[in-house]
């Protein structure tokens, strides 16, 4: 559970907003029209879901996928706030039912299926709901031969309020994007700020190709457990994009301005064209198996 | 008896603890007494005394809270990996190193053989005198301790061995240099792996399942955990820290986060709680490795009659069942 506060979403007024990384003022129309991105420092804003659609799919190609997933609460979980009021909160303010918006799209003309998780949501961390949807879009992915695009803002990681069962959807998600891989299907994992802890040590590190945007902190721990624990400054930059970029754990920071055009490009490397690829019939007979005892578990 | 330790003991087994040393020193004055009359009297102290400790030793441990159990998993003379590893397997060979930066022994591996039944042993190891602790940071891997464990399961794989995996970490260790070396990468890789590694595997909690750092090692056909051990997504201080910005309300935090054996079965995470002697592993460890022993080779009969398609098929789906959630109409 991991969040660095003083990063979060720049503090809105009127037309002027305040960056939260350099502080300058800066006009809000501005920031918009540049994909939600401080013109003076380049510090990319926390987006909402839909706008990550707006910004990766061609216009009007969404069509959602798994919409009728919910979160219960298995644990009863009370804390200083009740698990379900957390999720009524996040759920009036995001207007979606969970951190997870699935569906399938085309970038550039190229069908995808495509995933974002929204950091709106309860930090975008990882419950049942948001490990089964990483789950069904890799199924969905080799069922029907389709890139599969996953884009993280989970500064939560696993979400605590589920304990055990947000967990173990690390194992979930990259068991099935195992599978996809293991068949010639191509997973592109996009790290925006911030995706840590459980999320980070599975999906998110699993990407066939990893693209990050600037700036994100992406890590395991938190900075702040970490300088508990080692009681020592962290070095300037640590954890973020750049630094998993010059240690080897990305393939490229992009600038989310380039970030289509770049996703479509690494398609086009990594995947027969889908509609050639559909007359010519199947490459691969990989077997799906209908996750009946995921039905049986969602039964509560 | 050597080596155990009395003073670090959890506060509910304090007075257990006391007691028993009473006992203890009363048995040393009774070899010691000449006089016959006196020794009876003694005897007859010490009955009594038995008879206390029976029924306190009865009141405590029957009503155990999930905080005595998350304190119990950490008990200073609780077995730990290496003890089973060299009460269990025969003709144990440690295989070391990452073969990219060092050998992290905070994870111990190894071919072992089991009754007979050669198989991959592997383990978190929390190291038993100081040195041995620091030295394993307390069984918090690094990055290197992850791919090692990799390594020498793509060799059981290759050479078609069992895996047995030992669980036993506060979390993986939360330092700069494990983080520049990628220890989400390394944990997440390790995850995606075992869910297809082509050999039988075998998990078992035998003290704290720490988060990420437990799941690394932590994927595959059988989920078995020790009556006193825990798993959970956070430990019980981090989530206190959280919720009430105060670490020392672990108690309260271990109740909230289900994490005893009872509560996983319960949500469908754990397969089996492998019972511990009466008041813990720690008072017989002898008939603690007889019953892990046990447990260990029946489900590696079960999974070794197992065809590779099948095993693989039932692990993908048993992970594809994990967690709760509704479907509402549309
Ligand atoms: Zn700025």
């Amino acid at each position: 559970m991991t969040w660095d506060s003083s990063r979060k979403r720049g503090a809105t007024d009127g037309l002027w907003m305040k960056c939260t990384s350099c502080e300058a003022m800066v006009y809000k129309k501005v920031v918009e029209e540049q994909h939600h991105v401080c013109p003076e420092c380049g510090f990319h804003f926390r987006i909402s879901s839909k706008q990550r659609v707006q910004y990766l799919l061609d216009e009007g190609t969404f069509k959602p996928l798994f919409e009728n997933l919910e979160s219960t609460d298995p644990l009863n979980f009370k804390g200083k706030k009740s698990y379900r009021e957390k999720l009524q909160q996040a759920q009036k303010q995001t207007g979606n039912r969970e951190a997870a918006v699935f569906g399938t799209g085309q970038i550039m003309g190229k069908d995808v299926v495509f995933g974002v998780i929204d950091a709106n949501f309860i930090m975008g961390s990882m419950g049942s709901v948001v490990g089964e949807k990483l789950a069904r879009g890799a199924e969905h992915a080799l069922k029907h031969n389709m890139p599969y695009i996953v884009v993280s803002g989970s500064g939560g990681g696993a979400r605590m309020e589920e304990g055990i069962l947000s967990l173990f959807q690390m194992a979930k998600s990259s068991a099935a994007i195992k599978r996809l891989q293991d068949a010639g299907g191509l997973y592109v994992a996009v790290l925006t700020n911030a995706t840590m802890g459980g999320s980070m040590a599975s999906w998110a590190a699993l990407g066939d190709v990893t693209i990050a945007e600037p700036q994100a902190l992406l890590g395991f721990a938190g900075p702040r457990v970490i300088a508990q624990t080692v009681r020592q400054e962290l070095p300037a930059g640590f954890q973020t994009s750049e630094f998993l970029l010059e240690r080897g754990f990305v393939d490229q920071v992009c600038p989310r301005k380039d970030l289509r055009q770049r996703l479509a490009s690494i398609i086009r490397y990594c995947c027969k064209d889908v509609a050639a690829f559909r007359k010519s019939g199947a490459r691969h007979t990989a077997k799906i198996s209908v996750p009946a005892a995921a039905k049986a578990a969602a039964a509560k | 008896m050597s080596g155990v330790d009395r003073l670090n003991v959890p506060e509910f087994e304090r007075p257990i603890v006391e007691l028993e040393m009473k006992i203890e020193s009363r048995r040393m004055d009774l070899a010691e007494e000449k006089d016959q009359a006196r020794a009876k009297d003694i005897q007859a102290e010490i009955a009594d005394l038995e008879k206390d400790l029976r029924k306190l030793m009865d009141s405590v441990f029957e009503k155990l809270d999930p905080w005595d159990r998350v304190q119990l998993s950490r008990h200073p003379n609780r077995p730990l990996t290496s003890d089973y590893v060299a009460g269990l397997f025969d003709d144990f060979q440690e295989l070391k190193g990452d073969r990219s930066y060092k050998d992290d022994p905070a994870i111990l591996c190894g071919f072992g053989t089991l009754e007979g039944r050669k198989v991959m042993v592997m383990g978190h190891r929390k190291g038993k005198t100081l040195k041995e602790r620091l030295e394993c940071n307390f069984g918090c891997a690094h990055p290197e301790g992850y791919r090692k464990a990799l390594r020498k399961m793509k060799l059981a794989e290759k050479f078609g061995l069992p895996i047995v995996s030992f669980i036993n970490t506060p979390g993986a260790y939360p330092g700069i240099e494990a983080e520049e070396r990628g220890q989400s990468h390394a944990i997440a890789e390790n995850i995606r792996e075992m869910s297809n590694l082509k050999v039988p595997i075998i998990t078992l909690t035998i003290g704290e399942g720490g988060s990420g750092g437990a799941l690394g090692i932590g994927v595959g056909d059988r989920y078995l955990i020790m009556e006193n051990a825990y798993y959970s997504v956070i430990s019980p201080e981090g989530c206190a820290a959280i919720l009430w910005h105060d670490a020392k309300k672990a108690a309260d935090a271990a109740r909230v986060l289900r994490l005893t054996p009872n509560d996983l079965i319960e949500l469908g995470i754990m397969d089996e709680i492998v019972p511990e002697p009466y008041g813990g592993a720690h008072r017989d460890p002898r008939k603690a490795m007889e019953i892990v022993k046990a447990a260990l080779l029946r489900h590696l009969g079960e999974l070794t009659s197992l065809g590779v398609d099948e095993l693989l098929e039932s692990r993908y789906q048993r992970l594809r069942g994990m967690g709760k959630y509704i479907e509402v109409a549309a």
